[in-house]
This record gives C-alpha cells, structure tokens and sequence, in this order.
C-alpha cells in the first residue's frame, strides 16, 4: 500500500477509458439532445459508470479467484497470453459486435450497453497488472478477503476518475463545444484501445 | 484500412451535413436493356467550373452482362458515428453495387482515381444465396451493424424477400438480417428512424410478377405490394404492419425525416386503381403505434388514347406513376418524380401532414414529351425518375428509366437515356440547369445517381 504508482495507473487508466467517446460520454451526450436536457446528460452518465464497474469487478473478482490456486507467475502469465491475443484480434479484425441497444434505450439498457461496452473492449483486462502489484502478492499471507477489498478499492478509484472525465466531457461538449468538434478531434480510440492492452500484456510478461 | 481520424465526408447532424462542400462528381448506375453488353457505373462531372461539366467522364464496366444495376450505396457513411456503435475511422470509398437481376454483388474502389473506379470484389449470387437465402438484390445502406442490403425475393425467387448483412470491412455476407418477420412477405425499399430505434420497410412483388414486365392481372387483381412494415431496428423484429388499402398498388421509396428526433417520413404510392393517381403518404408516430396519412394525390391526366401505349389505351389517361420521391436534407423539400406525366414536382413539407406544392418542371413524359434547352431532338421519352439532391440541398439530378422491362410497357418505342439537374431557388422553386443535359448512349440506360461524398439518401444521423 505504500506504493501510490498502481493507484495512479488506475485512475490514469480511468481517465483513459472515460475519454473514449465509445465508452459512454457521446451516448450521454447523443440522448441529452434527444431529449433536450442537461439533466438527462447527468443521469445517462451513472448507469454507464455502474455497466463499466460491473465489468470491470467481474474481471479483477475472477483473477483474484485465481490468484488463490495458482501462484503469481502462472497468473501473470495466464492474463498476458488472453490480453495479448485480445490484443492481436483486435489488432486483425477490429472491435466489432451486434447493436443491442438503440437510443430509445432507457437507464437498464444503458447499463447493459456500458456493461457489454466494457466487456468486449477488455476494459477490466488493462487493470490487472496495477491489481496484481497491489494485492496478489500477498494473497497467501493476506487470505482473500484482503485481495477483494483492495479489488474493490481499485473498482472505486478508476471508476471514479472514469466517471469525473465522461462528466466533465460531456458537459463541455454538450453545453459548450458542439458536436461538430467530433469530426476532427475523435481520433481512433480503438487503435490506441489495442496498444493499450498490447502493452498491458507485456507488463505482464516481463514483470 | 482504417485511419486516424472519421472520414471527412461523415456529419454527426443532417444540419451539419448540409454546409458540407458541393460535389464534383456523380456516380449513375446505367443498364443495357438488350443484356448483350456489360452494364456499367457511369462517373458524370458535375463541376460546373469543369470543362468537363455535364459529360461521362469515366465508366467501370460490370464483369458480366444482364445484372441491371439499379440502386447502389456507400460502404460507409455518417451513421458511423452513431454513438451506441461508433465506428468512424472507415473511410467512405467503397460503392457496393447489386445487379437486381443477376443478385450478384460488386464492390467498387472510388479511391485511387475517382474518375476511375474500380471492382475489387465480387460476389456471387451462389455466396448470397448460401450464406443469406436472398437473391434480386435492390437497396442498401450503411447502418449501425455494417451494411444492409435487401433481397427482393428468397434464393428461389419465391416470396418472402428481406434484409441481409454485409461486414463493413470484408464485404463478407453476414447472413439474414430478420429474426421475427412476421406477416412479412414482399420486399421493395427499407430505411430507418435511428432516433427511434425503428426499420421500415415497403414492398413491390416477387420476381414472377416483374422480371418480365408488370402483369396487368396482378395489378388489377390487387397482388402487388400496399403495405408498409416496420421493424425493432435492434431486435429485428417485425412490430406493426399497416395496409394502405386494395385499391393502392406498388409502394415504392421510403423517405424517413433525416433529423433522427422526429418520428415521420414519406412514402410514395405508384397507382390507384380506381383511378390511376399517384399518392405520397406521410408516416407518423401516434401514441405508442404508427398510423398513416395520405398527404398528397396526383391525379391521372386525360388523353387521346392514339397517343397512348397499349396498357394504357383503355384508360384514355396518363397515370402520373410516382416511381421515385426524395427528401431534403433539412426535411422541407420532397421531390416527387412522375414518371408517367413527365412533372417532377417540389413540395414543401415543413408540416409533413400538410405539403404545399412550391416548384414544378415537365420534361419527357407518355403523352407531354417536353424537351429541355440543351436536349436536340425537342421531343424526350423516358420521364423524371430516380431523383438525388445535394446536401445543400441546391441542386436536383435526375434520370429517366424505371426498369428494363417495364420501360417498353409504358414507351412501347423504347427510352432514350437523359440525365438533367435542377436549380433549387432559396426558399422554394425549381428550374432546369441549361447547360447540364445528358444524352446518354444509346448502348445503356441510366438509373440511380449516388453524388460525391453523399447525399439526401445515402447517409443517417443520429445527432439532431
């Protein structure tokens, strides 16, 4: 705990994630100027924080139930293989996926857009080397129930700078900047998604 | 290959799309009636600082002959910035051209040279067949989920036609797009309301009741298409189905309001058999169901039956055959191409339930035959049909042939090809360019006109 670098990595990561227009910000923005209303804007914003913290719980809950029968090496090891060959498919064939949710959507289905979002991107993935330094080293002198809580804490810290960027982005955009900004400024998040998680997958290997 | 930032010619809103710079250069499907040579997409300089204006400047010729190209699409456009499936570093380049007879699939590159487009893939009606149980291939649209593209009839040539899926990228045939289709049998022209998650559909006929021409017994008997359907866009599922009545055949292309946040759109009726008029129909949301509005009737003209084709002698009257409409992008001007009479008509349609007529041009026509300026022989066949605006909405082009076979039914002497513009006045009216008239060859005859960069019925928004 008395290394601040992976809870930075966390919410820089967080940042990361919120910034991409994919991730949630342009869906709360698109169904605040359908419904002409900033608070609409707001409101979208939480079900798409609670879809990406579901996602991303459920990746760290899996590697911390891994991390109590195999050791850190395997782990680390395991995890580079499936984000590299994430990495490389996306890299191959792009993200790409059914449209499951339109812009009648209520708040559920924004939850489920995020959630699946998220998922598919590998959003939890990119988190497991800051995890793994901060708690699965100690799993076996700690116990579990320490991993889960850090687990937890690591949930709330990059959700929370995730959640703090798509507002600020939204409002500004929304309120301020215009849409048209998107034609020139929304580079491609997706090549730079793949890099993300390609250099996640090494951290893992050389660590 | 995708690129660091969205394609320029992608827009967020059709408000933005409409400051967008003019094009310079339009893409026409053209046809060889006779099947004996290949049919081809004809590149046409619109450029009026060009002393090329107003020519064929380049053509990409089909590897087989008898496809009759008809509609055709982008690969991508701006609903790729769609925020629920956002993917804009595509670029807009691709053409994906179906042959409506043959069902075979062309994908053109319009990047290297765009006066010099060329195939890079085919694919075979057998892949289509196999992969999507669809064949006579009519509109498509880039959407949401890669590119849609709809099947007039099943691989058989049978009832029921529908939607099928390309991949974005690979072209590769993802498969039948339905997953509930309901009472759903015939197939014309789809499109969607993004903003309200809704597809809709209009119908035609099966391949029997056109390949060779229309069969008087089925229009008389009421068995071509009169319904519209819509759809779940993302359930794809059929949820409503609404029947314009007995007496109206033929409903042909679907015109949704491009501002995703409004619920209506327009619709054209080719006939009414009881008293051969043409009508536009307006869609609208009503509660929680979709409900219809005849908004506009065009009546049948009187004529000498001497002047008149033989399907048409015992009427003694010109149907005005409303086989194409088109709207503005800022939702206020509807075109409506009558193919019969020749008028080509601008209704202002700010209140969608209410248009009022604001421009009117005849050229060609059954009976009128008007000619325009530049046109030599002073007596034009063939009449306004498929119509494509600018995004700015200024400028008006259009073509004159309907369909191979129907073509001699109603101009027994055959059509000579022409392609026209129009000048759209700031709040309304319409008049012919002098200086932009097509002859077109006579080896081939042009149909649909897709403009540089998009235009008023390629591209779907969901940003209002």
């Amino acid at each position: 705990m008395t290394n601040v670098w992976p809870w930075l990595s966390l919410a820089g990561l967080g940042a990361f994630h919120g910034a991409n227009p994919a991730m949630g910000w342009l869906f709360a923005v698109a169904l605040g100027l359908h419904r002409q209303s900033a608070r609409v804007v707001c409101l979208s914003l939480v079900p798409i924080a609670i879809g990406h913290a579901v996602s991303i719980a459920i990746v760290l809950a899996a590697v911390v139930a891994f991390g109590t029968v195999v050791d850190l090496r395997s782990l680390q090891l395991v995890a580079a293989v499936l984000i590299l060959g994430l990495a490389g498919y996306y890299g191959l064939y792009g993200h790409r996926h059914r449209v499951r949710v339109g812009m009648r959507t209520g708040m559920a289905g924004l939850a489920l857009w995020s959630f699946l979002m998220a998922t598919s991107h590998g959003a939890g993935l990119m988190l497991v080397p800051a995890v793994l330094s901060l708690c699965l080293a100690d799993i076996a002198v700690a116990g579990m129930a320490n991993s889960l809580a850090l687990s937890l804490a690591a949930v709330v810290v990059h959700t929370g700078a995730m959640l703090a960027v798509i507002a600020a982005i939204a409002l500004v955009v929304f309120g301020w900047l215009g849409l048209a900004a998107l034609r020139s400024t929304w580079i491609n998040f997706d090549r730079l998604w793949t890099l993300a998680l390609g250099a996640t997958g090494i951290v893992l290997l050389v660590s | 290959m995708a690129t660091w930032r969205p394609d320029p010619s992608f827009y967020p809103s059709p408000r933005m799309a409409a400051k967008a710079p003019r094009e310079t250069l339009a893409y026409v499907a053209a046809f060889d009636p006779d099947r004996q040579r290949p049919d081809a997409i004809a590149v046409v300089d619109v450029d009026p600082a060009s002393a090329s204006y107003s020519r064929i400047v380049g053509q990409v010729d089909m590897p087989n002959v008898g496809d009759e190209l008809h509609h055709f699409g982008w690969n991508a456009c701006s609903s790729c910035l769609c925020p629920n499936a956002p993917h804009p570093h595509v670029e807009r380049r691709y053409l994906v051209v179906p042959g409506l007879r043959s069902s075979r699939l062309h994908i053109i590159d319009t990047k290297p040279d765009p006066r010099k487009p060329e195939i890079v893939r085919v694919i075979e009606p057998q892949e289509i067949a196999e992969r999507a149980n669809y064949s006579r291939l009519h509109t498509i649209h880039c959407g949401p989920e890669g590119i849609y593209v709809n099947a007039l009839a099943d691989r058989e040539g049978n009832a029921p036609g529908g939607i099928f899926l390309l991949d974005h990228d690979s072209f590769d045939v993802l498969g039948q797009w339905e997953m509930d289709r309901g009472p759903q049998k015939l197939a014309y022209d789809f499109w969607w309301h993004l903003g309200h998650d809704t597809m809709i559909t209009s119908e035609w006929g099966t391949p029997d009741t056109f390949e060779n021409g229309l069969v008087p017994e089925v229009l008389l008997g009421s068995r071509y298409g009169r319904r519209l359907h819509f759809w779940d866009l993302h359930k794809r599922k059929h949820v409503q189905e609404i029947d314009l009545g007995e007496e109206h055949q033929l409903v042909f292309e679907l015109r949704p309001a491009h501002d995703p946040t409004k619920a209506y759109g327009f619709v054209g009726c080719v006939i009414c058999l009881k008293d051969l008029s043409a009508s536009i129909w307006t869609w609208y949301r009503d509660g929680s169901q979709w409900v219809v509005k005849k908004v506009i009737e065009i009546p049948a003209e009187p004529a000498d039956p001497d002047l008149l084709p033989p399907v048409l002698k015992g009427f003694k009257a010109v149907p005005p055959l409303v086989t194409d409409i088109d709207l503005s992008m800022d939702d206020r001007f509807l075109y409506v191409s009558c193919w019969g009479t020749g008028d080509m008509i601008q209704y202002d349609v700010s209140d969608p339930l209410a248009p009022k007529e604001a421009g009117r041009v005849r050229i060609g026509g059954i009976v009128a035959r008007a000619t325009h300026p530049k046109a030599t022989n002073g007596a034009l066949n063939g009449g306004p049909q498929m119509v494509e605006i600018s995004r700015d909405g200024k400028r008006v082009y259009f073509t004159n042939s309907l369909y191979g076979a129907i073509d001699p039914q109603f101009y027994p002497e055959g059509i000579d090809g022409w392609m026209v513009k129009l000048d759209v006045g700031d709040n309304g009216g319409i008049a012919f360019d002098e200086n932009f008239f097509i002859d077109w060859p006579k080896s081939h005859r042009p149909h649909q006109v897709r403009l540089e960069g998009g235009d008023c019925s390629s591209d779907s928004y969901c940003y209002p």
